[in-house]
């Protein structure tokens, strides 16, 4: 996936979206306040200058799905762990709930149950079926939509294709309304994301901690 | 065995076991309690949900890391110090070894209960145990915690060994002065020891086996425990110094748990006659030297963060120097330099009571270093817009009070059960005389020291 910062304008629909597209459970404002609010994606926000010629930056920050992911070895029970496609999965049902691959993720992008879920009225009639609840004591965090990625896989094989490019789209990618968003196929050289990520202005996050990841932030350019 | 001082030697010490005063029973009940609210409150916990506690995003290791940290940490107290007296051949250790040994042992299992009580999902903590299963799954062995796994259950069968096998002559002594269920009991534990020559032979070799094996074990654990910091690329945890830090550390604070140990038994059971202010005098001068070690670890770990000025790392470093956790940092050099450093150089200082002081000192000065490398780094890793805070709640703190009381009260129903001086070896230390002990007992007059 890559992010262009130059398009994103903070608007937080993404986050709006994975919290509808994952079941991600809303903790209220006493549980947000003490930080246990869970955001697979989040907008931060740096200040840039000082007032009155202070300029507002945003970053979505979600996992970064490295490829040298530093919360995989850490885990006794093999619930963070790599699939073959590349993604970094989260089996829910191995996770025991020792914290460590959220301590040694230095992209603070993996969230604890602290409570079994809820939802205040109504949000709790649009739970999403593909996707599972967590119960109270064990890690979670962005899966790419895998459900979507899954979905669209099973679609084109029985339809005796490939997956073409731009098909599979994320919740968060889907409701970018400024297109800041791209995801697709790394392995496949003409595919947008490949051709984006290749920019001169992509940068990884933390990419000197060596965790190789698989997103790339395409810089904002600096204005005359 | 009419030896008039072995006589009174062996009525000494085992009066404890043979007169109970209603203050024990108190003190058992008052602990008792507290234990069994600290229970209570983790009950309450996994019911309620781990949101009871104060953990947050991103700090998601606090109270039970540093308690885990703080009380493996005491552990090595016993079983490394008695070890390494016992190899020298230090004379003085007699009356020591024992109620050395039996800190390792209770500390060990308390500190092994946290990782357990921290988990999400505490009820499937044997997931981290590897075992054929049905879920045809084995633990990951690259992670750390399943080397922690590894490493404590080791250093407890190792120790538990150690501790066990110098006090079956003792049992068989209980047991030749018991009746009844007392006999029968005793007599179980003392594992039909006779006292013959080869038996005596097997004790010694057994004994010199475990306390070579030992010290590696004991070494290794602590590393172990800090390897679950340093394996990770977390701020000031990704260090190569955190093994020898640790060991040190886990030194540092065992003996300054064995000293207020002791000098509670010598209060409270009265053996004065046996705990002499030199043993106080020597584990005060070891206590100073591990203060001036901790000292000089600090002093490497914070100048080569200082110089090497990476951007991650010196946020970590300033909030603990100045920031918002310079008041329990600057606490904790004052506890683990300051303090013990005064007391324990000046040899007018270095009495009983000063070493009791100097020992309280560190053992608060120790738990908030763990506390310090635990929480200050989670809470400022590398993207500034998640940095977060931590605050304890009622019932981490509950369960934190409720190990000093598990501590203390394990502690105390054993000196009701066991001699928690080791009787045979005072003898044999006291007067070896090939009549009355086997050759093999005998011992190198090197090393004697006589108050």
């Amino acid at each position: 996936m890559t992010v262009d910062l130059d398009r994103c304008t903070g608007c937080g629909a993404c986050v709006t979206a994975c919290h509808a597209e994952n079941n991600i459970p809303t903790v209220g404002d006493e549980q947000a306040a003490r930080g246990r609010a869970m955001h697979w994606i989040r907008v931060e926000r740096y200040w840039d200058g000082e007032f009155p010629d202070a300029r507002l930056k945003f970053r979505p920050v979600m996992c970064q799905q490295c490829d040298a992911a530093p919360c995989e070895p850490v885990c006794p029970t093999y619930a963070s762990h790599h699939t073959d496609e590349g993604l970094n999965a989260q089996v829910y049902n191995r996770c025991i709930g020792t914290r460590y691959c959220a301590n040694a993720c230095p992209y603070n992008v993996r969230f604890f149950d602290f409570f079994n879920p809820q939802w205040p009225k109504p949000l709790d009639a649009q739970l999403n079926p593909d996707v599972s609840i967590r119960e109270v004591g064990v890690m979670e965090k962005c899966t790419f939509c895998v459900q979507r990625i899954h979905a669209v896989e099973i679609q084109a094989k029985a339809d005796k294709r490939e997956v073409k490019d731009g098909e599979i789209q994320p919740a968060c990618a889907q409701s970018c309304s400024a297109k800041a968003l791209v995801f697709g196929d790394l392995n496949d050289p003409e595919s947008d994301v490949s051709r984006l990520s290749r920019a001169e202005r992509g940068a990884k996050l933390l990419e000197e901690l060596g965790t190789q990841p698989k997103i790339t932030y395409l810089a904002k350019q600096t204005q005359a | 065995m009419s030896h008039p001082a072995h006589e009174r030697l062996t009525v000494d010490l085992l009066r404890p076991l043979e007169q109970t005063s209603w203050r024990f029973y108190l003190l058992v009940a008052f602990l008792g309690s507290i234990v069994a609210m600290g229970l209570g409150t983790w009950l309450y916990q996994m019911y309620m949900g781990f949101g009871m506690t104060g953990i947050n995003m991103p700090v998601y290791w606090a109270f039970y890391i540093t308690n885990f940290v703080f009380w493996i940490g005491i552990s090595h107290a016993g079983t490394l110090i008695s070890a390494i007296l016992r190899l020298v051949n230090a004379g003085w250790r007699r009356p020591v070894t024992r109620c050395a040994e039996v800190i390792t042992a209770f500390a060990l299992m308390i500190g092994a209960m946290f990782p357990i009580i921290h988990l999400g999902r505490p009820w499937l903590f044997f997931w981290l145990v590897p075992y054929p299963n049905q879920r045809l799954i084995w633990p990951n062995f690259r992670s750390p915690l399943v080397w922690d796994f590894f490493a404590i259950s080791t250093y407890l069968t190792g120790s538990l060994l150690f501790l066990f096998l110098p006090m079956i002559p003792d049992f068989a002594l209980i047991r030749d002065r018991a009746t009844g269920f007392r006999r029968r009991a005793y007599g179980l534990l003392s594992l039909g020891w006779r006292g013959t020559t080869t038996q005596w032979h097997r004790l010694e070799t057994a004994m010199q086996i475990m306390a070579i094996a030992i010290i590696p074990v004991a070494v290794s654990v602590h590393t172990i425990v800090s390897f679950d910091f340093s394996m990770a690329p977390v701020p000031m945890w990704h260090s190569t110094m955190f093994g020898p830090y640790f060991v040190a550390g886990a030194i540092f604070s065992g003996i300054a748990g064995l000293i207020i140990a002791m000098a509670s038994l010598r209060k409270f059971l009265h053996l004065e006659r046996y705990l002499h202010p030199v043993h106080f005098e020597n584990l005060g001068k070891l206590l100073l030297m591990m203060s001036l070690l901790w000292g000089y670890f600090i002093f490497a770990e914070r100048l080569t963060t200082w110089f090497g000025n990476d951007v991650g790392e010196m946020n970590v470093f300033y909030v603990t120097q100045r920031g918002s956790f310079s008041p329990l940092y600057w606490t904790m050099v004052v506890c683990n330099l300051v303090i013990p450093f005064t007391i324990l150089a000046l040899r007018w200082l270095r009495t009983i009571a000063g070493c009791v002081v100097a020992s309280f000192s560190v053992c608060i000065g120790m738990w908030l270093e763990r506390f310090l490398i635990v929480v200050p780094s989670l809470s400022h890793k590398y993207l500034p817009y998640s940095w977060g805070h931590y605050r304890p709640r009622p019932v981490e703190i509950m369960i934190t009070v409720a190990t000093f009381a598990a501590m203390t009260l394990l502690y105390t129903l054993f000196s009701k059960f066991v001699p928690i001086i080791s009787i045979w070896e005072l003898k044999a230390g006291d007067h070896p005389s090939s009549e009355l002990y086997p050759a093999a007992m005998h011992e190198h007059s090197l090393g004697e020291t006589r108050a």
